[in-house]
């Protein structure tokens, strides 16, 4: 198909492999989250605190500063310490799914491009797989990336001894990020995918954290039960991170049913996807 | 020749209701005609050969490849327009179509330069750098006729490709269709319910009605052996003048005062009408010539349907 020519040709070159046209969505779809200025702006500022905590750990390990101070240490560097950051950060975390999440499917469910994408060798798990990636990415970056470079680099400030009796930490910070990533990731696609109106799934994401944690609240003071904190799942996620990190006694949902009802979550969304995620709509009757 | 598409028995059922009823043919045209009046189950048909719907009953083929187990070598092969709009409205129409050819499995550079070359082709190359959420509803079915094309597929399926055009647009996609036709490098599907443009680029066609098989057949055999008509309206001495025609192997019918209507064979020229009315003195007011069209044959098979027990 020349240019010049402007003649119909066929195409006859090399083909990439199948496995990786997934991440055709996810480049592209990484395009257009970069294109807002204020998304970009925020997720430099989501480093701060990151770069901030390094410093501090550096700081922490220096013994001409301790000394100036005259304190053996600013603070202990335990699993505290990454439960803390790990929430921080997980915060904004949550902030950045809920204004890129929204519109990663329900764009291109709004403008019926599905069939496009889909009457080609690309399947609704390809395309699912795409679109989680953006998100995976970009959470990843500002969670447990950051969260095992500051343990990285205080076992190198602290020594071998400190990280062969702290290595459970590294796997609370991977464990714990991940699974928040893969709640917030499927919960922020499936919302997309079935209000198909990307201020709708904003606010129905908000929803689904706010609302239920306050009819989590009523049921639980009405009822003088727990249960309720089963419809929280910023409870169900922080249930999760504190046994991960042995940081406090009791949770707020004990940890077997936390992890069983995040696992109810996940599937549930992907049913939504799977059922949601289709070139067409067959309305039976 | 591995036909084009080959459909074995091929049912498709949503919920309780039949869309599709055991469909039965072999095509193997460079373009072909998938006809039928709404909700004949064209679409269905269409979106079943893709991969969208399992059938119930049955199997296709599509270039050799069966729809169940090769689905995803048939996407490799076909390039699809649907007959909806759909885009992406914030993207330019170069970048979508170079993701869509991605999609396909070309390389980015390559799938760039298709892109380019694939909107010059069909018309929108000044206007690739624009945003598919500002082009008009000609344009938008282009730019859908650009991305089915770019990755440069075997069978090319144009689901209602006039579909609210205005008469230039809609004879530049009909051109643009005949174009790819006469390539000779790829087959066509065309599914529409306009006759005019199933006439003017299929070979073949298959019509279908509430989800079933009602006629296929070759629309270039079917017009050799459909008969040619002509209805008259003379004066004076017309029963001379059907004789004489008669004599020269038509048959012949009077159908009211100085009007008559005659069926001609292959061989027989209008001009021997005129000698044979000017020899006989008889004046020719009107003369209207014609053979069976597409409107006829579709015509005649949605009869046959309606008959059918």
């Amino acid at each position: 198909m020349a240019v010049r020519k402007r003649s119909y040709r066929g195409y006859s070159g090399d083909l990439t492999p199948m496995w990786s046209r997934f991440l055709i969505v996810t480049r592209y779809a990484f395009k257009t989250v970069f294109s807002s200025k204020f998304l970009t702006a925020f997720f430099v500022c989501c480093f701060f605190y990151p770069l901030g905590c390094a410093v501090a750990i550096y700081l922490n390990q220096n013994l001409r500063v301790l000394a100036l101070l005259n304190i053996p240490a600013m603070f202990d560097v335990d699993g505290r310490f990454f439960f803390h950051f790990l929430n921080v950060q997980l915060v904004l975390a949550f902030v950045i799914t809920a204004l890129v999440g929204p519109g990663l499917v329900s764009s291109d469910l709004a403008n019926n491009a599905l069939p496009l994408y889909l009457c080609r060798p690309f399947s609704h798990a390809h395309y699912v797989f795409g679109k989680m990636m953006v998100l995976v990415t970009l959470l990843s970056l500002i969670t447990w990336i950051p969260g095992l470079i500051l343990f990285l680099i205080q076992a190198s400030l602290a020594g071998v001894g400190w990280l062969t009796a702290n290595l459970w930490m590294a796997g609370a910070i991977f464990l714990s990020s991940g699974v928040q990533i893969l709640v917030l990731c499927l919960l922020s696609l499936a919302l997309s995918a079935w209000i198909k109106r990307k201020l709708a799934a904003g606010a129905a994401l908000l929803g689904v954290f706010f609302f239920g944690a306050g009819l989590g609240q009523a049921i639980n003071a009405s009822l003088s039960t727990r249960s309720g904190s089963l419809l929280n799942i910023g409870e169900l996620m922080a249930s999760v991170e504190i046994t991960l990190f042995r940081v406090y006694s009791e949770t707020p949902v004990p940890s077997d049913m936390a992890w069983l009802a995040l696992l109810t979550v996940c599937v549930f969304c992907l049913l939504l996807l799977e059922r949601k995620v289709r070139a067409y709509e067959v309305v039976k009757g | 020749m591995t036909p084009v598409i080959e459909l074995d028995g091929l049912s498709v059922r949503f919920g309780a209701r039949d869309i599709l009823k055991d469909l039965r043919a072999s095509m193997s045209g460079r373009t072909i005609g998938l006809l039928g009046p709404n909700g004949a189950g064209k679409s269905t048909l269409i979106n079943t050969l893709l991969g969208f719907h399992r059938p119930s009953k049955g199997t296709a083929r599509v270039l050799g490849h069966d729809i169940q187990r090769e689905t995803m070598q048939i996407r490799r092969l076909t390039g699809y327009m649907p007959e909806s709009d759909s885009f992406i409205a914030q993207m330019t129409a170069v970048k979508f179509v170079q993701m869509m050819a991605e999609l396909s499995g070309l390389p980015s550079e390559a799938a760039l330069e298709r892109a380019h070359e694939a909107l010059f082709y069909v018309g929108l190359g000044e206007a690739r750098y624009r945003k598919l959420g500002t082009y008009s509803l000609g344009m938008k079915q282009l730019a859908k006729l650009a991305q089915a094309v770019a990755h440069g597929p075997k069978l090319l399926i144009l689901d209602e490709p006039t579909n609210g055009l205005d008469p230039p647009a809609r004879q530049r996609m009909i051109r643009l269709v005949r174009e790819m036709r006469d390539s000779g490098e790829l087959h066509i599907l065309i599914c529409s319910h306009l006759l005019r443009d199933v006439e003017e680029t299929c070979e073949e066609v298959l019509i279908l009605k509430e989800g079933q098989k009602v006629h296929y057949s070759n629309l270039e055999e079917e017009r050799r052996a459909n008969r040619r008509f002509v209805e008259l309206e003379t004066f004076g001495g017309e029963n001379g003048l059907a004789q004489a025609v008669e004599d020269l192997g038509c048959e012949c019918a009077l159908t009211g005062a100085h009007r008559m209507k005659m069926v001609v064979p292959e061989s027989f020229a209008i001009r021997d009408l005129y000698r044979l009315a000017a020899e006989r003195n008889v004046q020719i007011r009107r003369l209207n010539f014609r053979r069976d069209s597409l409107e006829d044959i579709f015509l005649k098979a949605m009869e046959g349907a309606n008959g059918r027990p």
